[in-house]
């Protein structure tokens, strides 16, 4: 499975951390990898509900995924298929699952970003990674010879 | 085979800690390395590391050339990349949103508190 995880310790109950994830409201004040601002956010939150949500990041390049809720579970599981708009950045169709689980003093969030399994239907949505990974191998490989940043495989 | 599959050969691949470390040894091993070098620091039999280097080569992690009777195990690093990249691009977005996610997060909290929910 390839796949990228995260694992954060949030000081807020799980249900005030649940709402961020599934309220436009919400999503517009965190989505993004770094400080460029949420331009559109969709969230139809139940099961087969769309999202979709645009952002601009601080190179001011505008990017845009969207998918649908495949599980949601108030307040401790949700989990959506994935996106990308535009072709340069799209690998295929993806699933982020985030799971909620209450902690002393607040939320225990583990999140995890899986590439499907099935080449097939990776396939079936279009280009796939035609061009997409030679892309971001260019985009990345400046930097990664000596890349010592801890990862977590799964 | 298409690029999702070959991502996640090279994610398989890279589960196993013995093939970690066979990894790490190679990326130290400009001039590659031999089976038995390879196989000298890991508690494993030699078929068992002959078995870990299929799958590291199905994934196209090393490249294995034979002079004689010595097989030279070398890191090829284009198939690393991929994966590094993969993980780079996901790894940044969600690290850096969830950072964010907390700060709000925790600032609603820390609202409803005041206003004694």
């Amino acid at each position: 499975m390839t796949s990228v995880t995260l694992v954060r310790h949030i000081r807020a109950r799980p249900s005030i951390v649940f709402e961020a994830l599934v309220t436009p409201e919400g999503v517009s004040r965190w989505w993004g990898p770094d400080a460029g601002p949420v331009l559109h956010a969709e969230m139809d939150a139940r099961i087969g509900g769309r999202f979709r949500v645009r952002f601009r990041t601080m190179d001011g390049i505008e990017h845009e995924s969207f998918g649908a809720f495949l599980e949601l579970v108030p307040p401790e599981r949700v989990k959506m298929s994935w996106r990308w708009t535009g072709g340069i950045e799209d690998p295929g169709e993806s699933t982020l699952e985030i799971v909620l689980r209450a902690i002393a003093g607040g939320t225990e969030l583990t999140l995890t970003h899986a590439l499907l399994d099935n080449p097939e239907s990776a396939k079936s949505h279009g280009e796939g990674w035609n061009g997409a990974l030679d892309s971001l191998e260019d985009l990345f490989s400046p930097s990664l010879s000596h890349d010592t940043q801890p990862m977590r495989i799964e | 085979m298409n690029r999702t599959e070959k991502l996640n050969r090279i994610f398989g691949a890279l589960t196993d800690p013995s093939r970690r470390a066979i990894l790490a040894r190679l990326e130290r091993a400009a001039e590659g390395a031999s089976v038995s070098d390879l196989a000298e620091p890991l508690a494993i039999t030699l078929p068992a590391v002959m078995k870990h280097l299929d799958i590291l080569d199905d994934a196209g992690l090393i490249t294995r050339t034979k002079s004689g009777r010595v097989v030279t195990v070398k890191l090829s690093p284009a198939s690393m990349r991929a994966a590094m990249a993969w993980l780079r691009r996901y790894e940044r977005f969600w690290s850096a949103s969830l950072d964010r996610l907390t700060i709000y997060a925790e600032a609603k909290e820390a609202a409803a508190r005041k206003d004694g929910k």
